[in-house]
């Protein structure tokens, strides 16, 4: 089954981070992903830039443009990878990697797809 | 990361709301800050063994607050406040108590914190000195480092700067719409400065210099997560994004800048024009123009150009043209001449910077971007006059190592050449 594991942390702190410290931390997560990788379960990753370059649809007669992104939280979405695992308790272990990777105070978030087009965009 | 680095960088992310809140409650910068200190000195006992709060800056304020009413609260009967150690790791329970605490108050308070360090009276320098204290927490000695000056002359020079906003007296209240706008420009304007001190050191000071380019941009994202619908907050963040991301190409090994149509394009850093590049979409759609926006348009173009010779100068030209009318400015002029010798030659350059002559006799770029017109119109006595006076008016290494170069091609044109 596929599972996204959905990374939030507070931008504020992540965005304090100095390159070097940011380095630090992808380079483990990175660790991590090519194990994954090389166990043919991980699936696409991304790394969403700040939410002050998001901009909001809300739905409508009349869709409004938003600038920011939908909901305020102390802690906002930054990414997610996409995992291959035979089930729940897998996939709780797949995420305490990458939580022990990156051992900042966030949070990740395990959800099961539904639907899944792996799409055609090149990145 | 360990919890050490993870700690510092949530006290460091949190610094702008904790201050401006603190500073709320206590109307005076240095009790706001020895409340901060305080409440610093025991997140870093509490939160390792505690983990770390949902929300540190609520958390900051809380036991800030508590710290220093504690003094008082000995003296006379305060209603009692709960402890730190009553506060919940996990929940959300000072979330719910910052907002009690706080409400709609936080982006006027980060705004007003700001804002105090961009009085008119203080010198340019002065502001960024005193943000980088205030409100980003630089130590005095890194500021001191950032500025080439020694650790007592700056720790004076930030005192002086800090009495003197204490007696302008910042008023307490909610602003109103136009004084926001108003202080929103300024702090603008203080953010910039911030990001130039770093940008145009030469790689020589650059090492201690390079931190306040991020600071700059980490404070533009903070104020538009604050502000998140203003055009210019947006072109501000853009243009500091953009123009950030080609540091890696700024300069040679030998510490001599090099010109943008030179620099090696495939070490711009990607992810800061991604993001820049999704600011200034975003900017536009509101059909707002101003300055920042425009000069973020600027950088956009040369940012999409993946080899110089792909840049859309003719577009360039018009956007700078835009800038003159939005704000006039002999410099902007002068940026303008090097888009209009791309698209019509360097002689209607040439024409376009003379008359700027009486205003910008004192400016290195105008020196050096005459001898560059100059230079490709072939008059090289002129064109060594002008790099000669660039070289004596240069104000880093890099600057007039750059300038070197010209003269050097122009000497080694001017010899004959040795016959092998």
């Amino acid at each position: 089954m596929l599972y996204a594991i959905l990374c939030y942390d507070s931008e504020d702190v992540v965005g304090s981070w100095s390159k070097e410290e940011d380095a630090a931390v992808m380079a483990k997560l990175a660790v991590v992903e090519d194990k994954l990788s090389h166990e043919g379960r991980l699936g696409p990753v991304a790394r969403l830039l700040p939410t002050t370059a998001a901009t909001t649809i809300r739905k409508g007669a009349e869709p409004l443009v938003l600038d920011g992104p939908f909901a305020e939280t102390k802690e906002q979405l930054l990414g997610f990878f996409i995992v291959d695992c035979a089930d729940l308790d897998e996939a709780i272990d797949t995420a305490k990697d990458l939580a022990r990777a990156s051992s900042s105070a966030g949070s990740y978030e395990i959800r099961p797809l539904a639907v899944f087009k792996p799409g055609s965009a090149a990145p | 990361m360990t919890d050490i680095a993870w700690i510092e960088a949530a006290l460091t992310a949190a610094r702008p709301q904790a201050m401006g809140a603190l500073l709320r409650y206590f109307r005076d910068l240095d009790t706001a800050e020895e409340a901060f200190q305080e409440a610093c000195l025991r997140a870093l006992g509490h939160w390792p063994r505690n983990g770390p709060p949902r929300d540190p800056a609520a958390w900051l304020i809380f036991v800030g607050r508590n710290a220093a009413l504690d003094a008082v609260r000995r003296h006379s009967r305060h209603e009692a406040l709960p402890d730190e150690e009553a506060l919940s790791d996990l929940d959300d329970a000072e979330a719910a108590l910052a907002e009690r605490l706080d409400g709609e108050h936080y982006r006027d308070d980060v705004l007003r914190l700001m804002f105090i360090c961009c009085h008119p009276d203080l010198p340019a320098t002065q502001q960024v000195a005193l943000a980088l204290r205030i409100v980003c927490g630089l130590t005095v000695k890194q500021i001191a480092r950032a500025f080439l000056v020694g650790d007592s002359a700056m720790e004076q020079r930030i005192t002086r700067a800090k009495a003197r906003v204490t007696a302008a007296a910042v008023p307490f209240e909610a602003p109103g719409a136009v004084e926001r706008a108003e202080r929103l420009a300024a702090v603008a304007t203080m953010i910039y400065l911030i990001f130039n001190e770093g940008y145009s050191a030469g790689p020589d000071t650059g090492g201690a210099r390079a931190p306040l380019c991020d600071e700059a941009i980490r404070l533009a994202r903070l104020l538009l997560r604050l502000f998140p619908a203003e055009p210019e907050i947006m072109g501000l963040a853009a243009l500091m994004l953009l123009q950030h991301a080609r540091t890696p190409a700024r300069f040679d090994a030998g510490g001599s800048a090099v010109l943008l149509e030179e620099q090696d394009r495939t070490l711009w850093d990607r992810r800061m024009i991604a993001e820049g590049l999704a600011l200034i979409d975003k900017a536009v759609r509101h059909r707002r123009r101003g300055p920042y926006q425009i000069q973020a348009a600027i950088a956009a173009l040369h940012a999409r150009a993946v080899r110089a010779e792909d840049t859309d100068w003719a577009q360039i030209d018009r956007l700078y043209a835009a800038l003159e009318t939005v704000q006039p400015s002999p410099v902007v002029t002068l940026n303008r001449a090097v888009a209009v010798a791309k698209v019509r030659g360097p002689a209607a350059a040439l024409d376009l910077i003379e008359p700027l002559a009486p205003r910008l006799s004192g400016y290195f770029y105008f020196h050096g971007a005459k001898g560059a017109f100059l230079l490709q119109l072939g008059r090289a006595g002129e064109a060594r006059a002008a790099f000669d006076r660039a070289i004596a008016l240069a104000h880093t290494a890099a600057e007039a190592a750059h300038i070197r170069q010209h003269l050097d091609r122009l000497i080694a044109d001017a010899c004959p050449k040795d016959v092998p």
